[in-house]
């Protein structure tokens, strides 16, 4: 599978007091644990991103806990209020532990 | 003319009417759909109330159908799905930052079935809305 | 007035005519700002009066995944693309943008596959290509057709011909196997007993079970189903077609279906490029 990569659109700039939207997307196949594999018949064990948050200056903004029925390459879209300059922070949480991030700034002016 | 969920949600009718209109929150819901939902409210049944939730009529592939929800002055917004092998979806909690309580996502839905958005308000009440979603099997395609 | 319509779908497809459906929508695609062509009035002694893309088939919402670079899901691959393409690879520890520089440098090609190569006396389609430039200019090892390097840099390569007509050369060493590729078209095969045409040709816009019907044009490929849940190229999907008709499938890369890709290419001529489409 090609890399877990992180893809997020998020205003360079902003004034004070705007709402922005921003959206996620992160490609990861969230693998069910409902499938099976064609050739042993085994079911093919669970691996989603369970959790996805978003925090703006060190302070949650959005909070996503995630079941196996998120589709594939999980997109998540919010909006939020920019009450200054600062630095949005984004984080996957994956089944096995393994940790995304992504980081975008927003300059007010 | 025939209203989609989409329509119904900007005309601003209220639960009420949508009840009248034949589309109250799911009374027949999976044991698996309602005890999520009770593990969400904390037994409390949630009423009916001003939730927007956008999903398609008719979803072109079960595996990846966009839903939107917005409910201002919620909380948490929980979502499930009551014809998936597991009724639970996502659960959305939000900041102080983010003052339109909305999420978009997409979701796998296995069959034709109802997509239900739970609401935690910030006073504590709990409100639920339900949109049927039908799901095709497609005719052909690799 | 649900028995009337199969009937009549049958009856259609007993005699070949088109009977209105759903039939293509009446909606536009504008790709962040850029207006693209999904309808083509086709010159005489083509088969169909208008040629109309794929996209003009599908529902409302996922016709939008397509219209915004960020929710299409594919792009994420094309960022990926992005990567490998300043990635040195092979013995020669050769990048893409070493010999290319910027991927804009390629646009245009996609839109002419599958292209013409001298050495190997047959059309080449944009995966045989790339293979040949690793291997001859980096002495690196060939990517399977569907890996997801593969489906990637050709997502990539062909967002460069984004927005240009498609269109195959039709003339000289190209005419034969164009004439190869209408013969397979039209050619019924598998346990099913079908050909393309009666699908694609004789019932585009009717429904088939629950899936709206297109005329099958290519310029969207590689394409993110959401069936598959990622990009897949062309040949997955003649495969696939050929399964459900319960034919042997040529394989990827095979003479008939770079024969078949000829043809489609011509047949859609003047279509926009849209790759990479996001199909159901």
């Amino acid at each position: 599978m090609a890399k877990v990569r992180p893809r997020v659109r998020v205003p360079k700039k902003a004034s004070a007091g705007d709402v922005i939207t921003i959206k996620t997307l992160i490609s990861h196949p969230m693998e069910s644990g409902q499938r099976k594999d064609r050739k042993t018949g085994e079911l093919i064990p669970r691996k989603i991103i369970n959790h996805f948050t978003a925090s703006f200056n060190g302070e949650v903004v959005f909070d996503a806990a995630i079941e196996p029925a998120v589709s594939a390459n999980p997109y998540f879209s919010f909006a939020m209020v920019v009450p200054e300059s600062g630095t949005v922070a984004f984080k996957w949480v994956d089944d096995d532990g393994s940790i995304y991030t992504e980081e975008k700034s927003i300059t007010v002016e | 003319m025939h209203f989609t969920r989409r329509d119904i949600g900007r005309l601003g009718i209220g639960a009420a009417a949508m009840a009248a209109l034949g589309a109250t929150p799911a009374a027949a819901m999976t044991d698996e759909t309602r005890a999520a939902i009770m593990d969400f409210t904390g037994g409390v049944e949630p009423g009916a109330g001003d939730i927007m939730l956008n999903t398609p009529e008719i979803a072109e592939n079960g595996s990846t159908v966009p839903v939107d929800v917005t409910c201002d002055g919620a909380r948490r917004i929980m979502l499930v799905a009551d014809g998936n092998p597991n009724p639970g979806v996502a659960t959305f909690e939000f900041g102080r930052l983010c003052p339109s309580r909305s999420a978009a996502t997409r979701i796998r839905l296995a069959a034709t079935q109802d997509v239900i958005a739970v609401a935690e308000m910030e006073d504590g009440r709990f409100i639920m809305v339900a949109n049927t979603v039908k799901v095709t099997i497609g005719g052909c395609g690799g | 007035m649900r028995k009337a319509a199969c009937a009549m779908a049958g009856i259609a497809m007993a005699t070949g005519i088109a009977i209105a459906g759903p039939g293509p929508d009446d909606d536009e695609l504008v790709i962040d700002g850029q207006v693209l062509v999904t309808e083509v009035k086709t010159a005489d002694g083509h088969p169909l009066d208008t040629v109309y893309s794929g996209w003009r088939f599908r529902s409302d919402e996922t016709q939008a995944l397509e219209a915004d670079d960020f929710e299409n899901p594919a792009m994420i691959e094309v960022d990926y693309a992005l990567d490998l393409w300043e990635t040195p690879m092979g013995e020669a520890n050769q990048s893409c943008a070493g010999c290319h520089g910027d991927p804009d440098s390629l646009a245009g090609l996609r839109a002419m596959m599958p292209k013409w190569s001298e050495a190997e006396a047959q059309p080449w389609s944009l995966e045989h290509w790339i293979n040949w430039s690793l291997e001859t200019h980096a002495g690196a090892d060939p990517w399977k057709w569907e890996s997801p390097e593969m489906l990637a840099m050709t997502a990539l390569i062909g967002l460069q011909s984004r927005g240009m007509p498609m269109g195959v050369q039709t003339d000289g060493p190209m005419a034969a196997w164009i004439e190869k590729g209408r013969d397979l078209y039209y050619t019924r095969v598998g346990q099913l007993d079908m050909a393309c045409s009666q699908c694609h040709e004789d019932n585009y816009g009717q429904m088939i079970r629950a899936d709206h019907l297109s005329q099958g044009n290519i310029n969207g490929f590689p394409t993110y189903r959401f069936k598959w849940s990622g990009l897949g190229s062309l040949h997955r999907r003649l495969s696939g077609c050929m399964k459900n008709i319960r034919a042997t499938p040529y394989k990827r890369g095979s003479d008939e279906f770079v024969a078949l890709e000829a043809y489609l290419a011509s047949r859609g001529a003047g279509l926009s490029i849209e790759t990479p489409s996001v199909r159901n």
